[in-house]
């Protein structure tokens, strides 16, 4: 038994494709339930999102398996199968071991370390799972998956950096705060990036919402958004002295807040430290501001230097994250490979048994003089000796060693055992 | 016995410090938990070897610069585990351990013998007057230490400079906020062991106040924490200035406790 993942990413599918092959709604429950029909296929598990579609599946003959899961996703999107084709990856063995281990960590995401995709894949599996197409197999390598993701957010710092402007920006303010509930924020235009970044402050947390904007209706619709209020944009410095938090982005072409007047703010606001965030280009906030005590003034290019130093270390903790992935490839491997012996040994037994039983009945036959009694004696010196006969074998077989592989195939060729009855 | 105590505590605390500074360049959780535990360790031995003494020498182990200068350092440990309980600040340690260990350092080198206490300062207003001062002394040490992390957590929110002990730095209004409870707690500390001092004077000296360098200079650092507190509430000095006055008030305080004994010819000296 093999464990195949037949997928397509990001990476290697545009989103076009990806909407066709994605299995949304009660979609997924007939894809399951078609991809499991598939006779070389003998456990499904499907993982479908707006970056991915992974088909993670068990099956003996790897290569029937893969074109028919292909054909049936043909048939099942209605999308001829050049259209896709190249877009497809399969995994088998320990590189779908990997290929598993790896997206459950995060680190084949878009965005490397982002969390959601662990949630998003336990999802997958308990859907699987409440649909028992799952099995042994499958079942061991999602937990091993979730876990294997565990281990590699406790023991890298992959997720613990913002890697969005939006983010960078929370993260810089919690760094001041502490935490936003409590504090008064206010947005200053409503630029498109200044709305997603005000978006994440109100999200976490800040209870007082001022939007003061050029055209006031657009200040009331936003503010309204934001279950804040509106303010007069002449006004706003009367406001500033309440405000701990500042998202700036008025398409102004100079400066709409200077040195002085801030520093009359802080003042009056007994020198409580204020962030301000200027995402405005050309810059609308006096960059000298910066230079006043307890006030933080962070521009665009600042926030985007902040992204960049991030992105750059969860790229050097990917590559520790790498490291705990091979480990528990390796260990997974080794559990798989366990359940190989278990058959091998029972064939063993069964062959042996089989021998006793063939060399009793021409015994027997050939001196039927012989009493139940004499015959029970022998009998009982066949079953020590071929106990005799199995036990190391037996023994060696549920060793943990490195060449297991070559010795269950040994073992089968020196005793004649053709297993793999079950296999095509 | 004491002996081997005392320089067992201060192994651990020398251990503690070198991996809280290692910390500093290149920490993680595991170091710090280390750290937490190694310091834990050596106060545990520390404040044995304090109760050892006491029973030794019959009064709070505090007459001589040996004895006060590893009490002071047991009290600054005090206030830290007392903060890392609260507020699980890793590497907060980095910042208050190695003065910690020039404490006992200094402590190790100076005459160990216990010299029978003059019968002027025979009394329990020792125990009281004492503890106090030092407690106070010691919580006003763990602000400087924090001012300190203040001033550089402020240093990279400034220079946009993020690096990796930032992130492991906590956040200003965290560190103010600390500094600012550390001071409210050390002034009234501070206040009573100046009061009982003045008591005590008058019972085994005659007079409240004597112009003594120790009261002097007690004094001053008394006004330099009334201005840090009376600036905050009025005029809203607080942050980065606040560290700063928290620094300054505590050189006041070391120069208290060594300048003057070794300076300046004093009643506090210890004979």
């Amino acid at each position: 038994m093999k464990i195949l993942v037949i997928g397509l990413n990001h990476k290697t599918a545009n989103v076009e494709i990806r909407e066709k092959l994605a299995f949304n709604g009660p979609k997924l429950e007939e894809g399951i339930f078609g991809l499991r029909r598939i006779p070389a296929v003998k456990e499904v598990a499907v993982l479908s999102t707006c970056n991915r579609v992974e088909i993670f599946t068990c099956a003996n003959n790897t290569a029937s398996a893969v074109d028919n899961i292909k054909n049936f996703l043909s048939d099942f999107h209605d999308m001829p199968r050049n259209d896709f084709e190249k877009s497809l990856y399969a995994h088998t063995d320990s590189g779908a071991i990997r290929h598993i281990f790896r997206v459950a960590s995060s680190l084949d995401s878009m965005v490397v370390g982002e969390p959601q995709i662990l949630g998003q894949l336990k999802d997958a599996f308990d859907f699987a799972l409440s649909k028992k197409t799952t099995g042994v197999l499958l079942n061991k390598l999602m937990k091993k998956a979730i876990s294997t993701a565990k281990r590699v957010r406790t023991e890298t710092r992959i997720a613990e950096n913002a890697v969005s402007i939006s983010f960078a920006a929370v993260e810089l303010a919690k760094k001041i705060f502490t935490d936003l509930s409590g504090k008064s924020f206010m947005l200053l235009g409503a630029g498109e990036m200044a709305e997603l970044a005000a978006r994440h402050i109100v999200n976490n947390g800040v209870t007082d919402v001022m939007v003061a904007n050029r055209t006031y209706d657009r200040g009331c619709e936003l503010a309204k958004e934001f279950n804040g209020k509106p303010v007069k944009f002449e006004d706003f410095l009367n406001e500033l002295q309440r405000t701990d938090i500042i998202i700036c982005s008025t398409g102004a072409p100079t400066y709409v807040l200077f040195k002085e007047q801030m520093q009359k703010v802080m003042k009056e606001r007994k020198h409580k430290p204020v962030f301000i965030i200027d995402i405005s280009v050309p810059r609308n906030i006096d960059p000298e501001i910066n230079k006043i005590d307890n006030v933080y003034l962070y521009d665009v290019d600042d926030l985007q230097d902040v992204v960049d130093t991030n992105i750059l270390e969860r790229k050097k903790e990917a590559e520790k994250a790498e490291k705990i992935i091979d480990e528990e490839v390796e260990k997974f491997i080794k559990w798989m490979s366990s359940l190989d012996s278990v058959p091998t040994i029972v064939a063993l037994r069964q062959k042996a048994e089989e021998i006793k039983n063939e060399e009793l009945e021409k015994f027997k036959n050939k001196f039927p003089e012989i009493d139940e009694e004499k015959i029970k004696a022998v009998e009982y010196l066949a079953t020590a000796i071929i106990n005799k006969l199995v036990h190391p074998p037996t023994v060696a077989l549920k060793e943990d060693t490195e060449d297991r592989d070559e010795l269950i195939a040994m073992i089968k060729k020196l005793y004649g055992i053709n297993g793999d009855e079950n296999e095509e | 016995m004491g002996t081997v105590l005392f320089e067992l505590a201060l192994t651990f605390y020398f251990a503690a410090t070198i991996i809280s500074i290692v910390d500093i360049f290149k920490g993680g959780k595991e170091s710090s938990r280390l750290m937490l535990f190694i310091t834990g360790a050596g106060f545990i031995i520390h404040s044995v070897s304090i109760i050892y003494r006491y029973i030794a020498a019959g009064h709070l182990p505090i007459t001589s610069m040996h004895e006060a200068s590893s009490f002071f350092a047991w009290c600054i440990v005090l206030i830290f585990f007392f903060l890392e309980y609260r507020y699980k600040i890793g590497i907060m340690g980095s910042f208050i351990l190695p003065l910690v260990f020039i404490l006992m350092l200094s402590s190790s080198v100076l005459p160990r013998e216990i010299r029978p206490l003059s019968p002027v300062l025979q009394s329990y207003w020792l125990g009281i007057h004492t503890f106090l001062a030092f407690l106070g002394n010691a919580s006003f040490a763990v602000a400087c230490g924090i001012g300190i992390m203040y001033l550089l957590q402020e240093h990279y929110l400034k220079s946009k400079h993020l690096g990796d002990l930032f992130k492991r730095l906590p956040s200003l209004q965290v560190l103010d906020e600390i500094n600012y409870k550390l001071i409210t707690l050390g002034f009234p500390l501070l206040t009573l062991a100046i009061i009982t001092g003045a008591l005590w004077a008058e019972s085994a000296w005659g007079s409240y106040w004597r112009w003594d360098p120790k009261e002097v200079w007690s004094l001053i650092t008394w006004f330099i924490y009334a201005l840090v507190l009376h600036v905050r509430l009025t005029a809203g000095w607080r942050g980065k200035r606040a560290a700063i006055l928290s620094i300054i008030g505590f050189l006041a305080i070391l120069f208290t406790f060594f300048g003057v004994n070794l300076l300046l010819k004093s009643l506090h000296a210890f004979s």
